[in-house]
């Protein structure tokens, strides 16, 4: 188990995130506008984004069946009943002076996600899961002693999906919120991209003794926008905690601010913490009843979710479930992997794709996606070593070449001559001639010095220019070799 | 020549598809009232141009023989609650008081494509708050009817006070209102006209300036009931816009108006009937009782017990949806501004500025009674005793067709009696309107006699929800002022 050795004892971690998903639909959550993520500002806004006299919000059930279908993925319960509630508070960036949300009955209730990190596998619970408006965009530096509001982002739907306290490591954190972004990829209802806002996550974090049953107070840790930088405001916070008790002193329950270029957390002033939002159902909107069907007919239509595809992958295509892990982690990557694999071994694909593929895509900052190598040209690569007719040499050869020009990889054989020499006696000339021009070397294997013959075989290699099968090589060596 | 700004809104359609009279005429005419009765205040903004070109438009439109609307030019007014594109809607309010709408809310819209002619924006209280229209930043609206000494010294109740002053002057000949609490029977009951608070969910809302979204209703106002059965037809249907609007037909509601109530049942509620009741209602409730009796209905005594919790729950639940449906006024964008150095202090500064004293109590009554700590034992339990409410009129409707109350405690108060009632005083004029709202059952307000005084006294006729077609059979009894005043 994870914990922080202190001057006083050994600490354990409580954390629990609350994280945000700007839902995939073609409009916002209450309105018509488009919510599209990146269009110039504030040209994606209806009057009821903007909060004018008398407009009023309508349900787009789009985002209804896209919580549901989180839901699935969370293993959650689908509540038939869910109501909005109105969160009342003043900022420049909430047109309303509301948000609207569901407090009290949310669309998706108690769920859990299965994460796998160096201490096994657990399942984090998660506590639900609701509906909600985003809130404009502020925008503080653009012109000085100016705020700008941005309303394009104002009534997007959002997910706020809240875990149990249930996380005990800053890599639980991590593997958990990696999860919760491939289910939700893998369901295509965020995009999940953290650097652009579409998924958001606050931290909650305490720290107790060893051994201890009750919570001690917590820290929010709002806006953290990335995988690493929550680990890291997790490992920050915890130690600040840690120090406060260690030193005689008591932690309150407070917001505070990830530093990202300090990496520390810093506390909000404290006017922002004084809150009382007045929640009370929004009499504008009707609530959500779902029937059996509409629920029925969702599930029916799912596509696999990553927990089940990685055990698929395990189970029949034999993969390790480090590699079955790594490819379902997004939906990209599993799709090229299964586009690549049909007719090839699997566990041979999933080599090149976590190796080669991936080390090239990394060196050039490529996504999948954009990757110049066709899963179905990957997959052909790896048949022509499966069928002998190039070898495993040769294919980093031609993998390159692909990368570099985008062409399959039998016109590259082919074009370039790569071949493998299956022709015997072609190779037992080149033997001889190697054999001839290193006769002292066959002496020396002669009175005893097998390794040498790892060398000739390099050598045979070198002159054949990598073409020569490197099992036939072998085999036609020592045939060789007994025939001097 | 034909009295054409006392005409009802039948009689004119009739006058005009026979073109004994044209639009342009019926439009120039109440034009010219409006001008007399500029001292009433009625209007804050008055919009000729567009009421002429629209009369123009609609004449042609007959000449020529095209498709007409049912209401086709007919000049009607529009409380200054309805958003009207490019023409600016105020809601009373000084911080709404330079807000041009770039849009048009439905029933407005509705009415237009209805062919009606908009003669101008009619005065409110503040944000529809108050019973008097006296909270209003443009000023009182008068009650065109005098007092004892011929003075204008009457409040026209509210908020549609600007509407109902209006019907009743000839300033129009029907007009839009809204009532949350009563606001468009009681004032019917002051100036002596008809008004429809028809089923919650009947009128779209969208594009009206909200003050509590679950009981605000858009309803006609006008000089008969056939008349305001013409416009509710108008009015009311469902709208893409607006989720909380039923889905269902619109029923022919003049068609319905056969007069014929005889074996109907009426009931009459023991709790509107408090000791120390207002002598004059009490009478003139009695003469309504009267007619229905003689017109072949049967009277039965009936029981609302929850009656007495309305106003209270009213009042909290009306100012919670209000201080969370007003906060979108802050200075930000459409509203008037007045700067601060922080943004807390520019919310502070626009809104002190902006609202006026009740709205401000409103604003101030509904934070509180949401606030953690106070939420459940004021909105909860308000939420609970509605619902109570509620089942008091279904539970009634088993029994009888229809209700029959008084809309209003008292005829029109004066300015000056007004003025020195406290604001719990003043809240309690909404008495015998309120359950009905709470319940969002159907109620016509309609005048049925005059107090000692000469001032017109109204009647509510309650109805089940949805179920107008069957109450309205009643309407046609009770036909219009002239008749029964």
């Amino acid at each position: 188990m994870y914990t922080i050795q202190g001057k006083t004892g050994d600490w354990e971690l409580v954390i629990g995130l609350e994280v945000h998903c700007e839902i995939l639909s073609e409009s916002k959550v209450f309105s018509g506008a488009s919510a599209k993520f990146g269009a110039e500002q504030n040209t994606q806004v209806s009057f009821i984004d903007a909060g004018f006299p008398g407009m009023l919000p309508k349900v787009n059930e789009k985002c209804i069946e896209q919580c549901v279908k989180t839901g699935f993925g969370l293993n959650a319960k689908i509540n038939k009943f869910s109501r909005f509630d109105r969160k009342n508070y003043f900022y420049a960036d909430l047109p309303q002076g509301y948000q609207i949300s569901q407090l009290y009955y949310p669309i998706v209730g108690e769920g859990y996600i299965e994460v796998t990190t160096d201490e096994g596998t657990r399942k984090i619970g998660v506590e639900r899961l609701h509906l909600e408006q985003d809130a404009a965009k502020s925008i503080h530096d653009m012109v000085p002693g100016k705020s700008l509001i941005d309303l394009n982002r104002s009534g997007v739907g959002l997910m706020e999906i809240v875990s149990k306290p249930d996380m005990h490591s800053p890599a639980e954190a991590g593997e958990y919120l990696r999860q919760l972004r491939a289910i939700v990829r893998a369901l295509g209802t965020c995009d999940g991209n953290m650097d652009e806002g579409s998924m958001r996550c606050d931290v909650n974090v305490s720290v107790r003794k060893v051994g201890e049953t009750a919570l001690r107070a917590r820290t929010e840790i709002k806006n953290v926008n990335s995988v690493r930088f929550v680990m890291q405001a997790i490992e920050y916070d915890a130690h600040r905690q840690i120090d406060i008790y260690e030193s005689g002193g008591v932690c309150r329950q407070e917001t505070r601010l990830f530093d990202s270029v300090n990496l520390e957390t810093r506390p909000m002033r404290s006017k922002e913490n004084a809150n009382d939002y007045r929640y009370f159902p929004d009499p504008d909107l009707l609530p959500v009843n779902l029937t059996d069907e509409y629920i029925e007919n969702i599930r029916k239509n799912l596509p696999e979710l990553p927990e089940a595809k990685k055990k698929r992958y395990i189970a029949e295509l034999g993969l390790t479930p480090y590699d079955a892990h790594v490819l379902t982690l997004d939906k990209e990557t599993s799709a090229y992997f299964e586009a690549a694999i049909v007719g090839r071994d699997a566990k041979k694909v999933a080599n090149w794709v976590m190796g080669d593929l991936f080390a090239y895509l990394n060196k050039n900052g490529k996504s999948i996606t954009e990757s110049p190598i066709k899963a179905i040209d990957l997959g052909a690569l790896v048949g022509l070593i499966q069928d002998g007719t190039i070898s495993g040499k040769i294919a980093k050869e031609v993998f390159e070449i692909m990368a570099e020009t985008g062409k399959d990889p039998a016109s590259i054989v082919e074009e370039k001559g790569l071949k493998q020499t299956t022709d015997t006696g072609a190779i037992e000339k080149i033997i001889a001639d190697v054999l001839a021009a290193n006769m002292d070397k066959v002496a020396e294997i002669k009175a005893g010095k097998d390794k040498l013959k790892g060398w000739f075989v390099g050598q045979i290699m070198k002159a054949s220019q990598g073409k020569v099968n490197p099992a036939l090589a072998n085999q036609l060596l020592d045939k060789k070799l007994g025939e001097v | 020549m034909t009295d054409l700004v006392n005409l009802h809104i039948s009689e004119a359609l009739d006058l005009l598809n026979k073109k004994e009279i044209s639009s342009v005429e019926l439009t120039k005419a109440h034009l010219a009232e409006m001008e007399k009765a500029r001292f009433l205040n009625a209007y804050i903004t008055e919009t000729p141009d567009r009421a002429l070109a629209d009369a123009a438009a609609s004449d042609k439109r007959r000449a020529n023989g095209e498709a007409l609307g049912a209401l086709d030019g007919i000049p009607i007014a529009n409380k200054d609650l309805y958003c009207t594109k490019g023409i600016r809607t105020t809601a009373a309010s000084k911080i709404l008081s330079k807000f041009v709408p770039p849009y048009e809310s439905t029933v407005s819209q509705k009415l237009k494509d209805a062919g009606t002619v908009m003669l101008g924006k009619v005065n409110t209280d503040q944000f529809a708050m108050g019973g008097s229209t006296v909270t209003s930043f443009f000023g009182v609206t008068k009650n065109p009817w005098a007092d004892e000494n011929g003075e204008y010294t009457l409040v026209p109740g509210g908020s549609s006070g600007g509407s109902a002053a209006a019907v009743s002057a000839g300033l129009c000949m029907g007009a839009t209102g809204s009532d949350t609490g009563g606001s468009i029977r009681q004032p019917a009951s002051f100036c002596g006209v008809t008004g429809i608070k028809p089923t919650y969910g009947r009128c779209s809302r969208y594009g009206i300036v909200a003050f509590a979204s679950s009981l605000d209703q858009a309803g006609p106002m006008a000089r008969s009931v056939k008349d305001c059965a013409l416009m509710l037809h108008e009015m009311a249907g469902a709208d893409q816009f607006d989720s909380t609007v039923a889905e269902l037909p619109v029923p022919d509601y003049t068609a319905a108006l056969t007069g014929d109530i005889r074996g109907k049942k009426i009931g009459i509620p023991r709790e509107y009937r408090p000791d120390g009741l207002n002598a004059e209602v009490a009478k003139v409730w009695d003469k309504g009782i009267e007619f229905l009796k003689n017109a072949g209905a049967e009277v039965v005594d009936i029981s609302l017990p929850h009656t007495k919790y309305a106003l209270p729950v009213y009042y909290i639940i009306a100012c919670a949806e209000a201080s969370s449906n007003l906060s979108r006024y802050d200075g930000v964008r459409y509203t008037t501004r007045v700067d601060g150095k922080t943004l807390d202090e520019m919310y502070e500064n626009t809104r002190t500025d902006g609202f006026g004293a009740e709205v401000s109590r409103r604003i101030l009554l509904g934070t509180f009674v949401l606030s953690a700590g106070f939420y459940d034992a004021y909105y909860t339990r308000a939420q609970r005793v509605r619902r109570l409410i509620y089942n008091d009129f279904i539970e009634a409707f088993k029994n009888v067709d229809a209700i029959l109350v008084p809309a209003a405690p008292t005829p029109a108060l004066s300015y000056e009696a007004f003025k020195n009632m406290s604001p719990v005083d003043t809240y309690l004029g909404d008495v015998f309107t309120t359950p009905a709202s709470l319940a969002g059952v159907p109620s016509l307000s309609l005048p049925i006699g005059l107090s000692d005084k000469g001032l017109p006294i109204g009647l509510q006729v309650i109805g089940s929800i949805l179920t107008k077609t069957r109450f309205s059979k009643f309407l046609k009894y009770w036909k219009n002022r002239q008749d029964l005043i």
